[in-house]
């Protein structure tokens, strides 16, 4: 007999049981936390996301016509189902267990359960800041119906600052502009711009809007003379007629996320808006890195033969891109190395790139993702997980209580 | 390498897994179609509990020989173990990346021997 054969059995995990909790999901997430030593720095996620149609019944207290608030009480924020709009099925038939799963997840009755589920997989992964965007009202500048888009936002937005943001310093967001209405906007910025937790503005990419209109310049003078940046957050747009071809996520999602920064990326360049706003900064959110290179390239190319349809600019349209500000994820980074390091370089990303997660959806990024790259010196490293974005949205440096924790421990056990 | 106790053979129901911790390892102890796979809880992508999330059949685009498409079909002789962080497909047979055959989820050896399962880590 052996000495295993006389072994008890070991403890063990059951799946088959065992309750879903953010935190065990991402206990591997904490444990490369803790390897790399990341309580040593400040890191801001600069885009991650929470499901506010859980929050429908709660949101739709805060709209103040009752007959939009009767429709969102009677049908919440988003639908579901197979049968619902373009490429719905990011969750991939379940295989991403946390879609299915998020809703039995327990939390105690205070603070807001957003607030909770935030901080657990903040805490796993490092994160001290996160700037949080919506999901589904990613989609409402789609909505033909311009009242909806002003009534709801402002709901989301008020709802946002007064039950999460004012709660919780390390919780942030760009606020939600309803673009299709110019005035609206610009009252949306007078309105929360001073909020807690506000740290700018952001436009929904997925819209028919052209961004060069002279209707929005109240509202990026408004952005400029505060200092808040102006972020892009991209997205799916299965509606676009060329789009709507892809019959698979995968091809909607590679294409779509893409398109939608690169189109209004380049009417905001070749129209000058970096001149006219020169203090304005803008940040493109959630469409990777890849586009980049790619557009640079392209504006560049034409803008030297048909420099009268871009007379305001002062240099190429790639400088003024190096300018510019992009979160990270989703980072393409399958055997492309070489690839990956000249995007790097090309948008002087130790400046200008924002670590983003994107948690929790489908692609999301951990931090190990920027903090493992080869080419990447350590201040590089860090600039990009959080320094950065401190001095973008001019944050104060709050780092995580159990880092903190983990920083005085290190002291005590230090020698001398 | 060192044989260790995992559970007596039927503690496991099939189509579940067992997630023990042996040495230094999180090891997935998987029972499907009534035989023991032993991975470690670890995905090569972005280092994820690979062994915590589903077993699926894999996905095959059913095309005939005229280039026509059927439609797609699930392969029952061929199930995946599917990362639940973001979707990485494994083979269950060899823990091979169903992409990139390079990729691969650590293989440790099952033993079943008197009633019981073992581990080879
Ligand atoms: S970590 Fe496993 S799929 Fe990404």
């Amino acid at each position: 007999m052996s000495n295993a054969e006389a072994a008890p059995i070991p403890d063990f995990r059951d799946m088959a049981t065992e309750r879903f909790d953010t935190s065990m999901h991402l206990a591997n997430a904490a444990r490369q936390a803790d390897e790399r030593g990341y309580e040593d720095f400040l890191i801001v996620d600069v885009d991650s996301h929470h499901y506010e149609n859980e929050a429908s019944a709660e949101i739709a207290e805060f709209i103040d016509n009752p007959i939009l608030r009767h429709e969102v009480k009677y049908q919440g924020i988003s639908r579901k189902g197979i049968t619902t709009g373009f490429g719905q099925y990011q969750e991939l038939g379940g295989r991403v267990t946390r879609y299915p799963l998020r809703k039995s997840e327990h939390v105690p009755e205070t603070p807001h359960r957003d607030i909770t589920l935030m901080r657990r997989w903040m805490d796993a992964m490092g994160v001290d800041i996160a700037c949080m965007f919506p999901t589904p009202l990613l989609n409402l500048g789609l909505v033909p119906r311009v009242d909806l888009e002003v009534e709801l936002a402002d709901a989301y937005n008020r709802w946002l600052c007064e039950t999460i943001l004012q709660e919780d310093s390390r919780l942030k967001s760009m606020l939600y502009l309803p673009f299709n209405d110019p005035e609206a906007c610009l009252k949306t910025i007078e309105k929360y711009g001073d909020h807690k937790g506000v740290i700018g503005f952001m436009v929904t990419s997925t819209r028919y809007r052209g961004v060069y209109d002279n209707a929005y310049a109240k509202t990026y003078r408004a952005l400029e003379e505060r200092n808040l940046p102006l972020g892009f957050h991209t997205g799916l747009g299965g509606q676009e007629p060329g789009l709507s071809t892809c019959n698979r996520f995968l091809t909607l999602h590679a294409l779509g996320f893409a398109w939608h920064n690169m189109l209004h990326l380049s009417n905001w360049v070749i129209n000058g808006l970096p001149e006219r706003f020169p203090k304005l900064k803008t940040l493109w959110i959630e469409a990777g890195l890849a586009w980049i290179p790619f557009v640079m390239q392209r504006l560049d190319n034409e803008y030297m033969m048909r420099p009268s349809d871009a007379p305001l600019l002062k240099k190429k349209p790639s400088d003024y891109m190096r300018d510019m500000f992009y979160t990270s994820q989703p980072m393409e980074m399958v055997n492309n190395s070489k690839a990956l390091e000249l995007t790097f370089e090309m948008i002087d990303a130790p400046n200008q790139l924002l670590y983003s997660s994107d948690y929790p959806h489908w692609d999301m990024d951990l931090p190990s993702t920027i903090y493992d790259l080869p080419f990447l010196d350590q201040a590089a490293k860090r600039n990009i997980l959080g320094g950065n974005a401190q001095r973008l949205f001019n944050l104060e440096p709050i780092l995580a209580e159990h880092k903190l924790a983990k920083q005085a421990a290190k002291r005590q056990a230090a020698p001398g | 390498m060192q044989e260790v106790l995992i559970c007596k053979h039927g503690d496991i129901e099939d189509g579940t897994v067992r997630i023990v911790r042996v040495n230094e390892y999180d090891i997935g102890i998987i029972r499907q179609g009534g035989r023991y796979y032993a991975y470690r809880n670890r995905c090569p992508h972005q280092g994820g509990p690979a062994c915590e999330g589903v077993r699926m059949p894999g996905v095959y685009d059913d095309i005939d020989e005229n280039g026509l498409f059927h439609g797609q079909k699930f392969d029952e002789d061929d199930i995946h173990i599917v990362c639940p962080w973001h979707g990485y497909e494994f083979h269950l047979s060899d823990g091979t990346n169903v992409c990139d055959p390079k990729l691969r989820l650590r293989k440790f050896d099952v033993i079943e021997r008197d009633g019981n399962v073992y581990v080879s880590a």
